[in-house]
Parts: structure tokens; sequence; C-alpha cells
């Protein structure tokens, strides 16, 4: 069986949309992408990940592959002779994986809060996301990239909420560019990356998804 | 260089345990520092600024935080020994799939054990009972989670034995009666030494709830 890639995923997804695309070009794998709405739970979204029944899913020569950062860690292990996401050093990995993990745990109800609901609730996660915006810009610091000078595994996972930034800030009433500059200027390094232009949504798209989404969440 | 390897833990923790098997089943010599959760040193607040919580696994100086991290940094640091992960990166994966889904079981059993009686304890109960039950699938009838060998998902797991009886009590249902494999499972695990000396007493650990309870009822209305 040829190296058959496909990934399940959906554009405006969350869970780090983007995170396992970026990961796949930069190390230049081919696959088949599979648009995929979550909410339709189609028959290969059930049967690719039956406990979750969530994208993104990594099928890679027929077996599967669930949650973002578990499929980071796949792909460099399985195309290890390019472009290294994680560092070889224990050490160094264990940090990139915490790292990892605060973004994976502490980014997704608050950031989701911020442009879904209003009032108390929206303020309340709207202060809980600028402290972790707060660390996350303390941890980069001067370092060009999480890593240092290599774009690696902490910079994919946290691209991957990049093209929300634009709704959060918006529906949040925030600048992210005025309150954290090394984060901005971070995110800019990036985007001069063509693993992360080809593989993140439109910001503008996700600001008009994230309008409908709100009406029917109440919060508009 | 000798290693020195110090442990920051809290005794009854499902998490902390894991570090402690880890570390016990590559023969590493540690140093345990018990913590109170309740008045963090100033060691803790330095080692795991972000979190602030237990278990942080200091090597030669530098922490590392998060006990399935810090399973794996074992794992990477001292390979020569016993393997706690698969080599083959699907199969590692695998395990880490499981040890990221033994992980989500936590808000189902906060629900259980603290949440208010009535409805909230019983969706917790319900929640736990349901992925415990996946978790056995898994499981089947292998001896550990990865087939023969005793590795990273029957760590990630074996932590909350501990807890069982004082689920069993406070939800007022039997364990085994829903997932006889599990607790077959457990037992097998109980024999090994790396269990037996990381595991703290089940009867202590039910004995401390009520006291646990008034704690941070204390803490959440400061």
């Amino acid at each position: 069986m040829a190296d058959e890639v496909i990934l399940l995923d959906y554009w405006p997804s969350m869970f780090g949309m983007g995170t396992t695309k970026i990961a796949l070009a930069e190390k230049g794998v081919a696959y088949e992408y599979k648009e995929t709405d979550p909410r339709a739970k189609t028959s290969l979204l059930i049967e690719t990940n039956p406990i979750h029944k969530k994208i993104p899913v990594l099928i890679h020569k027929g077996k599967q592959i669930c949650e973002p950062l578990i499929q980071l860690e796949y792909i460099d292990e399985v195309w290890s002779d390019t472009y290294p996401i994680l560092p070889s050093d224990p050490y160094q990995k264990a940090q990139a994986r915490f790292w990892g993990d605060f973004i994976d745990k502490k980014f997704y109800d608050p950031s989701w809060k911020v442009w879904g609901t209003r009032g108390e609730e929206q303020v309340t996660a709207k202060k809980e996301l600028l402290e972790h915006f707060k660390t996350l810009e303390t941890e980069l610091g001067d370092k060009t990239y999480y890593g240092g000078d290599v774009f690696g595994f902490v910079d994919i996972a946290l691209m991957g909420y990049y093209s929300w930034f634009k709704a959060i800030e918006k529906f949040g009433e925030f600048s992210i560019e005025a309150e954290f500059p090394k984060l901005t200027q971070w995110t800019k390094r990036c985007l001069e990356r063509e693993s992360v232009v080809m593989s993140i949504a439109d910001s503008d798209k996700i600001v008009e998804y994230a309008y409908v989404l709100r009406r029917k969440l109440g919060a508009e | 260089m000798v290693d020195e390897v110090i442990l920051l833990g809290y005794w009854p923790s499902t998490f902390g345990v894991r570090t402690r098997i880890a570390l016990e089943e590559k023969d590493i010599k540690f140093d345990y520092r018990e913590q109170d959760l309740f008045n963090k040193s100033s060691l803790l607040l330095e080692m795991n600024p972000v979190h602030k919580k237990i278990p942080v696994l200091i090597h030669n100086g530098k922490p590392v935080c998060e006990s399935l991290i810090q399973v794996e940094y074992i794992d990477e640091t001292w390979p020569g020994k016993i393997p706690l992960l698969p080599s083959d990166p699907y199969q590692r994966d695998q395990a880490k799939f499981w040890g990221d889904f033994i992980d989500k079981m936590v808000p189902g059993l906060v629900r259980l054990m603290w949440g208010a009686k009535g409805e909230e304890q019983e969706a917790g109960k319900k929640e736990f009972i349901e992925m415990l039950k996946t978790v056995e699938s898994e499981l089947g009838d292998k001896t550990y989670f990865g087939g023969e060998a005793f590795g990273y998902v029957d760590i990630a797991l074996i932590g909350y034995y501990c807890w069982f009886d004082a689920f069993e009590k406070y939800g007022n249902f039997s364990i085994e009666a829903e997932c006889p494999k599990i607790i077959a499972w457990a037992k097998s695990c109980m024999k090994r030494d790396s269990v037996a000396k990381s595991l703290p007493d089940s009867e202590k650990v039910t004995e401390l709830v009520p006291e646990l309870k008034k704690k941070w009822l204390c803490l959440k209305s400061l």
C-alpha cells in the first residue's frame, strides 16, 4: 500500500485547525484532505474516531491517529528524515510537550467563550484568556520561535489557533498587538512560512463564521 | 555526574503515583518530598510557576511538569532499562491516546466525589462508568494494555485504583460489577513491586475524603 495519508478536518475548527496541516506541510507530505463537518457525524468520522467522534483525524496506511498534538508527534516520528518538529533532547522535548499541553488544555474553553458568549461569562473568559496570552508571551520572551531558532512543536500548536485570533479580538474587544507585542511579532514570523500560510483558514472568513455561530448561541 | 532526582508530590494524588511508578520501574533513586497543597512551598511555586501543581519532577535542578509528560521523559532519559512506551510510532501514539483519554476521566470523577449530591454526582458517576467501560474494552483479555509488557497506559490508569474504594463508597456502586476485567488487571498490577511501593493505602485515601472536602470548600470560599 502506498504511503496513503488522509486528513479529516473542518476548515473553521478551533481544535488547532491548521496544526496537523502545518506539520504535514513542513515535512512535505502529500495527503488527501477531506472536509468533514463534525456535527454531521458521518460514518467515516465515526469509523475512524469512534471514541471521541471528533476531527481532526489523521489516517496513515489505513490506521487512524486522533488528537492534534499526538498527530504532530506521529508525523515527526514517521517522517523523521526531514525537518524535526520536536527537539531530540529529552528535557527540551518535555518542555515542548508541556507548552503544547498548556495550549491544548487552557486555550480552547476561554477562547470560544470570548467570541461565543456575552455578559459575565464573557468577561470571566476574557480575563482568563488574557492571562494565558500573557503566560505565552512571557515564555516566548525574545526568542524567534518557542523552541529558539527553529520553528517547531509549540509554534505549530499555537498557530493552529491563529485564524481565530481576529474573531477573539473583535468579540472580546481587545487588541492582541497592543497587549502582546512579542506574540504579535512571532505570529508575523510564522506567517512568513509557506507551511503556515497554506494551512490556516482565512481570519475574515472565521469572523463571518463566528458571527453566524454567535447568533445561534444567542450571544448576538 | 550522579543524577539528582527529586519528586514533589502529595501522597493521595493519582498523578504523583504515575511518576513514582515510572521511577521505580526504571530503578532510579529519587528524593520524594511531600507537599502541602493548602500551603504551597516556595520550591513548588518556583518549579511549577504556570500550574503550581504536583507532581513536579526535578532532574539535576531542572523541572518537568505534568505526570504523563514526566513518564515519557523518564522513559526517554533512562532508555536502557524496561521500556515504558512501544518503539513503533503508531503503537506509541495509541498509548498516548489512551493516556489522554484516561486523563479526560478526571472531570467526571471530580463531579462524582466533590459535586453536589443528587444530579451532579449521578452525572459524574455515569460518565466515569462509561469511560471506564471504554477503557476496559481496550484492555480486552490482555494482561496489560500494551499486551505482555507493563507500560505507559497501565501507569496512567493504576493511580486511580487507590481511589476506587472511595469512588464506590461515595458513589454507591461496585466497580467490579461494572468492569470486572479492570479489577482483575489492577490486582495483577499490584503484584508489581513498583506499583505496590507507590500506591497509597486505599483505606487511608477513603478516610481522608471528608477532611479534603472541608479544606477545599474552605479554599473556595476565600
